[in-house]
């Protein structure tokens, strides 16, 4: 099972100071909140894409190759990337790219994005938002699978005689878990494909995603993927955790209550009690978490977030600190007892290379030469499959 | 995939809310006499009954936290259990500025589109003045229209002096007559049954028939197809 953090790149006021840290510092914060990350021993670090303020992130190719090349070991991934509004081409390529820098430590999630205007700022109907993310995500499944595309769909322009390049890493497309906190639609996506479905598990009453997570498992193994106790679910989460419970709630009352979001609803006690943020000693974070197991089965990844509400970076670190020292060596230990042996182990790149070649070589995509017109026509690769026929486009 | 709602056999659930403030209220009140006399009728109707009254003042806090926070707390969860559950309902208002108490609106923004579908509704409203007599119709109304629920022809006003007139008796009994036939003539579960398919419905929602596993969920669509790697070229 798989550990880490998630953000959604707020750029919020701290409330004890009164002061707002400008876009320059949250990104330096950010890397730096990562490759702690990435020393203390999580397996994953995850960023969202939003294209407005309070927000910084709105590139998280450009954002993760660089924590990539400053960190070891951690996976690096997306809460979410845009699959409604991104053009599905400029995703693959982008992704395929990230994942040969970070030399395969990449998967991503994929989702619709909750800020409305973001459509209409990028030529899209928020009307047409499930049918886009299906649409596209189809489209991204060739393009990291085939290498010559020809393609049609309602939303995009036709493709013909497409290659998506580079291709990915090893031939092996990086794991995808799709994002959804009410769409059946998007879960059976999910399952269709065998990919990972994850919910984020926060802003909810406690255990509200549990339908649609067994919903995934059902059509999981409807789809022949294995059973239900074999899909892949990632579980989202929120914590805030000091030495003791009443030190975690002292230190955190005044980000939550002074929270746009958080700050005019339930009260804390109320809303850590009744939803599934976690506030408390390492032992407390543990325990919930343990809860989440209980009620969703053995889940294959689990993210918190750790550094919104405008906590300064001193404070985040230490929760990833804490995370890595305190909360997740005792879950490793305490989910692999529970676990069940038909349980599914978390995707990584090495796995899902090892589940295509085997003991055999990974496929090396190498071009064959530009025939001068800048293409390589239906045979793109040196070993490409002679019983691809390229539709090219005609020009003139 | 329709499936059935309720068991016949089980006893009509009379479901009234109250957006009343104050104890006495009138609202309340106005809303125990039709309850009685729907109970009464139901009864008379050879049907088994139970009531449940959701009275919102003690719930006004959680409400409000609820619209802020996105999704509701243990209390108005609960009404809205109760609610999902009812065979016929009474709303009763006070009228406040002219309009539809902000309370009972609030409360009816919480729950899901789908939950309140065919159900026959008395629809009530109590205030200062008779010159508010329209707000049952002209604001109750259209909202249960929005929500796709049936209210009952006939409407209860209450003013000051209505409650020193036997009219109003001779209104409520008329209502209660109206959703006693609508309740024994089992239409509401009727429509439901038939029609469930039709409406807008959220996966995990709160309405009593709404889809929580797969076994629920239609998959002959078009978005179903797209999610199952097909096309759709419309």
């Amino acid at each position: 099972m798989q550990f880490g953090i998630f953000s959604v790149s707020d750029v919020t006021r701290n409330p004890l100071t009164g002061t707002t840290p400008s876009e320059a510092q949250r990104i330096d914060a950010i890397g730096q909140i990562a490759k702690r990350a990435d020393e203390v021993g999580l397996d994953v670090f995850a960023i969202g894409e939003h294209h407005n303020p309070p927000f910084f992130s709105s590139s998280p190719t450009t954002l993760l190759a660089h924590i990539a090349a400053r960190t070891e070991r951690i996976i690096l991934s997306t809460s979410v990337t845009l699959i409604t509004t991104n053009d599905p081409v400029k995703i693959a390529e982008d992704y395929a790219m990230l994942q040969h820098l970070a030399k395969g430590r990449v998967d991503l999630m994929l989702g619709r994005g909750n800020t409305v205007p973001v459509y209409p700022w990028f030529g899209q109907d928020i009307r047409n938002g499930v049918a886009l993310a299906l649409e596209n995500y189809n489209l991204l499944h060739k393009l990291w699978r085939d290498d010559v595309v020809d393609w049609q769909g309602k939303f995009r322009k036709p493709l013909q005689g497409f290659t998506a390049i580079p291709r990915p890493l090893d031939d092996v497309p990086p794991f995808v878990w799709h994002g959804s906190i009410r769409t059946p639609e998007i879960a059976e996506q999910a399952a269709y494909y065998g990919n990972g479905y994850f919910a984020n598990n926060v802003l909810a009453p406690n255990f509200h995603f549990l339908p649609l997570v067994n919903f995934y498992r059902e059509r999981f193994e409807h789809y022949g993927h294995g059973s239900k106790e074999q899909a892949i679910v990632g579980l989202g989460g929120h914590a805030f955790i000091a030495r003791n419970s009443q030190d975690a709630y002292e230190r955190f009352r005044p980000f939550f209550e002074g929270n746009p979001i958080y700050g005019s609803s339930y009260g804390l006690e109320e809303y850590a009690k009744n939803t599934p943020l976690s506030v408390g000693s390492p032992q407390e974070i543990i325990d919930k978490t343990l809860s989440f197991r209980e009620a969703f089965g053995d889940y294959q990844r689990q993210l918190w977030v750790v550094d919104a509400m405008g906590l300064p970076l001193e404070v985040a670190l230490e929760q990833v600190e804490l995370l890595g020292t305190e909360v997740v060596p005792v879950l490793r230990r305490e989910m692999a007892a529970r676990r069940s042996p038909g349980a599914a182990p978390a995707p990584t790149h090495q796995s899902l290379v090892t589940a295509k070649y085997g003991d055999a070589p990974a496929r090396q995509p190498t071009p064959n030469p530009n025939r001068g017109d800048n293409l390589t026509g239906a045979r793109p690769y040196q070993d490409t499959d002679l019983g691809v026929a390229a539709k090219l486009p005609l020009v003139g | 995939m329709t499936k059935p709602f309720q068991n016949p056999d089980q006893p009509a659930r009379l479901v009234v809310i109250n957006a009343g403030v104050s104890d006495p209220s009138s609202t309340r009140l106005l809303a125990d006499r039709i309850a009685q006399q729907s109970l009464d009728r139901l009864s008379a109707a050879g049907l088994t009954t139970s009531l449940a009254i959701i009275d919102l003042a003690p719930l006004a806090v959680d409400i409000a936290k609820a619209i802020v926070a996105g999704f509701p707390g243990e209390k108005v969860q609960a009404a809205i259990d109760t609610l999902a559950g009812a065979d016929a309902i009474i709303a009763a208002t006070p009228v406040y500025k002219a309009g539809m108490s902000g309370l009972f609106k609030s409360f009816i923004d919480l729950v899901d589109n789908d939950l309140l579908i065919a159900k026959p509704v008395i629809l009530a409203a109590t205030a200062g003045t008779a010159r508010h007599a329209m707000v049952a119709d002209e604001q109750l109304r259209p909202l249960f229209a929005f929500l796709r629920a049936v209210p009952v022809p006939t409407s209860i006003f209450a003013a000051p002096e209505d409650w020193g007139a036997p009219e109003l008796g001779t209104r409520i009994e008329r209502a209660a007559i109206e959703l006693t036939q609508f309740v024994a003539s089992g239409v509401g579960r009727a429509i439901t049954n038939a029609a469930w398919d039709g409406y807008q419905h959220q996966f995990g929602g709160n309405a009593a028939a709404a889809e929580r596993s797969a076994a629920d969920v239609n998959f002959d669509t078009d978005l179903m197809r797209l999610a199952a790697g097909g096309t759709t070229r419309s």
